[in-house]
């Protein structure tokens, strides 16, 4: 595995060095002071700096380190949803529950690999009883509105992107111990396919896929990412128990899905009138922003890699 | 005896202020948003919307350590002064000034004891509502002691400041906090105009207040 670790580190610092000196020649011959496209991208590069930095350092702490740092992004993620939803004072306990208890034991379940119970925590037992606090404590104004916001809200952040983590529970056959990669090739392909379906959509982007949703995404720039990074995902298939055809093919899933929940992401910001869902990554937004498409491809990428690769 | 109890109470009251407003970034990232004034070491009165004990907190979570040093929340006596421990919290930990709302004795009268603090040259925070709104109403009216104060030291700045969120993080009653985004925006410095009278002025600084909340409800 170290092979592998040490051929990932040198290419994505090889990438995100090429794009600094891209954007630094960029900004260096454009004129003073800089517009704010320039800016924006020098931002987001940067903050791509730290982001990998920090999975790499939680990458070496291999199982303590993911578990940590994904229970850390539920924590941001969940923090802008519900700053984003309507609450009301009465569902103050609830939301307490849902950073104080949800959170640490959706992650110790991870820890754990309780899988029977990571499965269901959320979508059955939190989704049941979550409304019936509310109930009980008598306050009915909005009431589906407020409790579906919340059921929202942990599915979101803290079901589906623990499904990042619970990638290191999965037992693939000759594959033992190196499960960590798995989690390279899902967040390096579906955050390369949100680069690429934006570099393709500012290159070719002529036909508006959703204006109503998000003005931003084209056909082209869809499809050319999606065909790039499962061109990429087959590149990658040293890293997986798959065929480079297989992680093609599991590489476009999870990209498709991750389009989706760009998507998604977008509709939910526009219904709430924001344009972000915060500040936590200079140039790219909330942690939202840059998780979105992560979301929705974990849990399926999940299911995908345990129903064909595991006993 | 005196002067080692004076800089023990620095020192306390240094590091709850560091402590504090480190906790308040760590559970609502707070960012302050200058829209209409800047960040500055001149005499002020920061006045905002009050929902929570943890207005003040976030309010000075977003000034310099230097400035908080010299910015004093003003507190209602009735509860703050109420036990031993309030009271040490208060004034000893937060170095805040305590008033009476009702008062009798001409000691107490909360202006006098505003405008000592503002002699020595500090800053104020102040909550014109006068107390933690809790109604669907998004500011109540306010109290004359913004007016009064205005009119006895001119030159001192008042500055809006509208704290969002914090009414969600810790609501009245509470004490555990829910972890929500918070930003504070200060808004454009308020004065009183040439022969304004007290209800205009405290009608246009609430309106002034109210204009900077970057999220008003829309429905509720």
């Amino acid at each position: 595995m170290m092979h592998e670790t040490v051929i990932l580190v040198v290419g994505l610092v090889g990438v995100l060095t090429t794009a600094s000196l891209v954007a630094g020649m960029l900004s260096w011959r454009a004129p003073k002071p800089l517009g704010p496209t320039l800016v924006n991208l020098n931002q987001r590069i940067n903050a791509w700096w730290v982001m990998v930095l920090a999975i790499t350092v939680a990458f070496f702490f291999g199982r303590y380190g993911m578990t940590i740092l994904f229970a850390l992004i539920s924590f941001a993620a969940l923090r802008e949803f519900v700053t984003l939803t309507h609450s009301r004072r009465s569902d103050h306990w609830v939301l307490l529950g849902m950073f104080g208890i949800i959170i640490p034991f959706q992650y110790w379940l991870v820890w754990t690999a309780w899988y029977g119970l990571f499965t269901i925590f959320i979508p059955v037992y939190c989704f049941l009883l979550m409304p019936a606090i509310t109930a009980l404590n008598g306050d009915t104004e909005r009431f589906l509105e407020r409790v579906s916001a919340q059921q929202w809200a942990v599915m979101i952040s803290v079901y589906c992107v623990s499904h990042v983590p619970a990638l290191l529970t999965l037992n693939v056959p000759g594959f033992e111990g190196r499960n960590l990669l798995l989690i390279a090739f899902l967040i390096i392909t579906v955050q390369g396919s949100d680069v690429l379906q934006y570099i393709f959509g500012k290159l070719f982007g002529r036909h508006r896929l959703s204006p109503t949703v998000s003005p931003s995404k084209t056909w082209e720039g869809l499809i050319g990412g999606l065909v790039a990074s499962s061109l990429l995902g087959a590149l990658l298939s040293f890293l997986t128990p798959f065929s480079a055809m297989q992680a093609a093919a599991v590489a476009f899933i999870a990209c498709l899905m991750g389009f989706l929940g760009g998507l998604v992401a977008s509709a939910i910001k526009r219904d709430q009138g924001v344009k972000d869902w915060g500040h936590l990554i200079e140039g790219h937004g909330g942690m939202m922003d840059r998780a979105d498409s992560l979301v929705f491809a974990a849990p399926v990428f999940f299911h995908t890699v345990r129903y064909f690769w595991t006993v | 005896m005196n002067t080692l109890r004076t800089s023990t109470f620095t020192l306390l009251q240094t590091a709850t202020s560091v402590g504090l407003s480190a906790l308040a970034w760590a559970v609502t990232g707070v960012r302050p948003i200058w829209n209409g004034s800047e960040p500055s070491e001149r005499q002020r009165i920061y006045f905002a919307n009050h929902a929570s004990h943890g207005d003040f907190i976030l309010l000075s979570a977003c000034l310099s350590e230097k400035v908080r040093a010299r910015t004093h929340a003003v507190a209602a006596a009735e509860y703050w002064g109420k036990s031993r421990l309030r009271r040490f919290i208060a004034q000893d930990m937060l170095s805040s000034v305590l008033i009476h709302r009702q008062w009798t004795d001409a000691a107490q009268n909360p202006i006098a004891i505003m405008l000592s603090v503002l002699d020595k040259g500090h800053s104020l925070i102040l909550f014109p509502e006068g107390t933690r709104n809790t109604s669907d109403e998004a500011l109540l009216p306010f109290r004359s002691g913004l007016y009064n104060l205005s009119m006895a030291r001119p030159e001192v700045e008042l500055i809006p400041c509208w704290i969002e969120n914090m009414s969600r993080v810790l609501p009245k009653g509470q004490f555990l906090p829910v972890p929500l985004l918070c930003r504070v925006v200060f808004g454009p410095p308020v004065a009183i105009a040439p022969g304004e009278e007290r209800r205009a002025f405290l009608e246009r600084a609430r309106e002034t207040l109210l204009a900077l909340n970057p999220r008003p409800q829309r429905d509720d």
